[in-house]
């Protein structure tokens, strides 16, 4: 296991090395020119600009460029954002509790959502009840976050008035109103985020379900007269589970990329918007560093999912 | 005897169970009433209702966008201030926009362009996944190992960010080069087919690897077929099916994806009002003018949930266990 766990912490690395690589040559080969508000701002004298370009090494070739950048990135030093001039790592660390807050009540509010449907459903197959959530299962992966939380505005926000459709993370106050304040205003992303996903898991936990209620030793956990509580709960869902919970491990890394649109359309100052809003003020180091965590988070919850998956099924063996 | 033949009468055989024909008294003549692989997919594909429904909506889809403008001939760029922001009227069957812009002229126009996408960057995705696959599977060894780790590697590449900022780094190059509509069409395409291919390449080459293996590949080699031959006559056809699901999966996730660019302001300007474009225009006026957002939004969401259905109908018809 532990012999398993260090070759593949060693295949991550070359994985990490390459998504740098990508990202730093998509970059590199961009016309854009993270000085170009210093070069039309006729304040700025030219030798004075060529200095900064000089000092930031931006005048050096690309593998030079590629290479220090990496490093630093390993040494834990993220460089400083050009737009708000502070470390990166402060900015990031700075959003980043929101966006966690947000998206993992709304993974949590999925499974939530999707365990009890998708279980049931699968206890009875084309059932009525099977056939309701399968439709809505299908109804809510097909309806993107942007226009459900686009709706979600309007009806609860504008035609019932009963949310704030505006994220604000320096609500003032102490005690309950704060904290009431703040839940009210994490309801509509995270509903939005979290259905999506119950939507997307409950189809799979069916079919997990589904595959192991068939099973032999389900008839005999039957015929030998355990409750129908105890043969779901403790026979079926155990086993049905290990599929679902490397899914749940994959999704992670996709529910952050979804973040980025649910906290656009709420204006939640997380993780997301501040790449966007990056990314539209050519912030270059910003930029690099939020899709690199992007990067590290998909290549760690695929190393996650692995050792899950081997860990919760004896079956699979480490070699 | 094609391939095809073979795997539509042993399906049959399976559902149907007549007794075969002893092993040895070759060659079968075709019965009539067999079917190839597509008439049998297509047999299967219409006992599945809602896949049915999806289809006919999508049809009605696209007939709209494709003809709907010739039909409707109202401007998608008549500013008119006077008739700005109004709701749903016989002037105006789905409203005006902040500029009283024709909103109905604007989605014909603009859903042309967001099926487009959709179907474009599938059809990127689906070759370049099939030739890589493809060539993944049938010469092995050094070359299939690298294309794998290729396809890792762009798999654990995330998706959405890569995707804003190519396309906000390229945008005015492309511009500059392809005029404004084609260029941010063209990048729009590349980038998210160029992102959304490695899936297919697994699948492609998963097949392949057990498909070599099969007798009528044997029997095709051992006929002296030369190993372009077999690919393509006998290897590929056959690993068309899952593709094919795939693919149209993929048109729905092409079209959510230029949506999400375009509703982020990333995507497609103002004068090319694709779904995700209204939308992104439409969100901060949502108290006044709701139906400006809910129009091309349920655009976006019926047809996906038609593509979504259509696949979910494709991948019961062409899955050989399933007895429909």
């Amino acid at each position: 296991m532990s012999r398993y766990l260090v070759r593949r912490l060693l295949i991550a690395i070359p994985a990490l090395a390459g998504i740098s690589l990508v990202l730093f040559t998509v970059l590199a080969l961009a016309p854009g020119d993270p000085f170009e508000e210093l070069a039309t701002n006729p304040n700025v004298p030219p030798e004075v600009r060529a200095n900064l370009r000089h000092q930031f090494g931006l005048d050096d070739p690309i593998p030079v460029r590629y290479v220090r950048w990496f490093t630093s990135m390993l040494r834990g030093d993220w460089g400083f954002s050009f737009v708000s001039r502070v470390d990166v790592v402060t900015l990031i660390l700075q959003r980043l509790p929101t966006s966690l807050i947000v998206l993992g009540s709304a993974q949590v509010l999925g499974l939530l959502v999707a365990l009890p449907i998708g279980i049931y459903a699968a206890m009875r197959p084309y059932s009525i009840f099977d056939q309701i959530s399968t439709t809505f299962a299908f109804i809510g992966f097909s309806l993107p976050t942007f226009f459900t939380g686009l709706l979600f505005i309007l009806f609860f926000s504008i035609y019932l008035d009963w949310l704030p459709f505006i994220y604000r993370a320096d609500i003032g106050g102490t005690g309950w109103p704060w904290l009431w304040a703040h839940v009210k205003q994490a309801i509509m992303p995270i509903a939005v985020l979290g259905l999506f996903q119950g939507a997307t898991t409950t189809r799979f936990v069916r079919s997990a379900v589904l595959e192991v209620i068939r099973l032999d030793y389900i008839n005999t956990a039957r015929a030998k007269g355990l409750s129908e509580k105890v043969t779901i709960l403790k026979h079926v869902v155990r086993n049905a589970l290990i599929p679902v919970v490397t899914l749940v491990a994959l999704q992670i890394p996709g529910i952050f990329t979804g973040a980025v649109i649910t906290e656009q359309i709420f204006r939640v100052p997380g993780i997301g918007s501040l790449l966007i809003s990056s990314i539209l003020a050519n912030d270059t180091p910003v930029i690099m560093a939020i899709t690199f965590v992007f990067a590290c988070l998909v290549v760690l919850f695929n190393l996650v999912a692995d050792l899950l998956y081997g860990w919760l099924d004896p079956r699979i063996s480490y070699r | 005897m094609t391939p095809n033949g073979t795997v539509s009468r042993l399906r049959e055989a399976s559902a149907t169970a007549p007794p075969e024909p002893v092993a040895g008294a070759l060659p079968l003549p075709r019965r009539r009433g067999d079917r190839t692989l597509w008439q049998e997919t297509w047999r299967r594909f219409r006992r599945h209702r809602l896949a049915i429904l999806g289809a006919f909506l999508l049809a009605v889809m696209v007939a709209a966008v494709v003809i709907g403008p010739f039909i409707y001939r109202v401007p998608i760029d008549e500013i008119d201030f006077k008739a700005k922001l109004k709701g749903p009227s016989w002037a105006h069957p789905l409203g005006t926009d902040d500029l009283g812009q024709d909103l109905l002229a604007r989605m014909l126009y603009g859903g042309r362009i967001s099926l487009a996408v959709g179907v474009v960057a599938m059809l990127i995705s689906i070759s370049v996944g099939t030739s890589i696959g493809a060539v993944s599977g049938q010469v092995a060894g050094w070359v299939d190992h690298a294309l794998m780790r290729v396809t890792d590697l762009f798999l654990s590449l995330p998706q959405l960010p890569l995707l804003l900022l190519i396309v906000y780094l390229f945008r005015d190059v492309l511009k500059r080069v392809f005029g404004p509509e084609a260029g941010i069409f063209i990048l729009i395409v590349v980038v998210i087919g160029g992102l959304r291919w490695m899936p297919v390449a697994r699948l492609v080459r998963a097949q392949f690897l057990s498909l070599r293996e099969k007798e009528f590949v044997e029997a095709a080699r051992g006929l002296g077929a030369p190993p372009l031959r077999q690919v393509i006559r006998h290897i590929l056809p056959n690993a068309l099916g899952p593709v094919v699901v795939a693919g149209t999966i993929d048109v729905a996730l092409a079209i959510i994806a230029e949506s999400s660019l375009s509703f982020l302001g990333l995507g497609f300007p103002p004068d090319i009002p694709t779904w995700g474009r209204i939308l992104f225009d439409a969100k901060d006026n949502l108290d006044f003018a709701p139906h400006w957002a809910i129009f091309p939004g349920t655009a976006i969401f019926l047809t996906v949930l038609s593509i979504n259905y259509i696949g979910d109908g494709l991948r019961d018809a062409l899955d050989p266990r399933k007895v429909l």
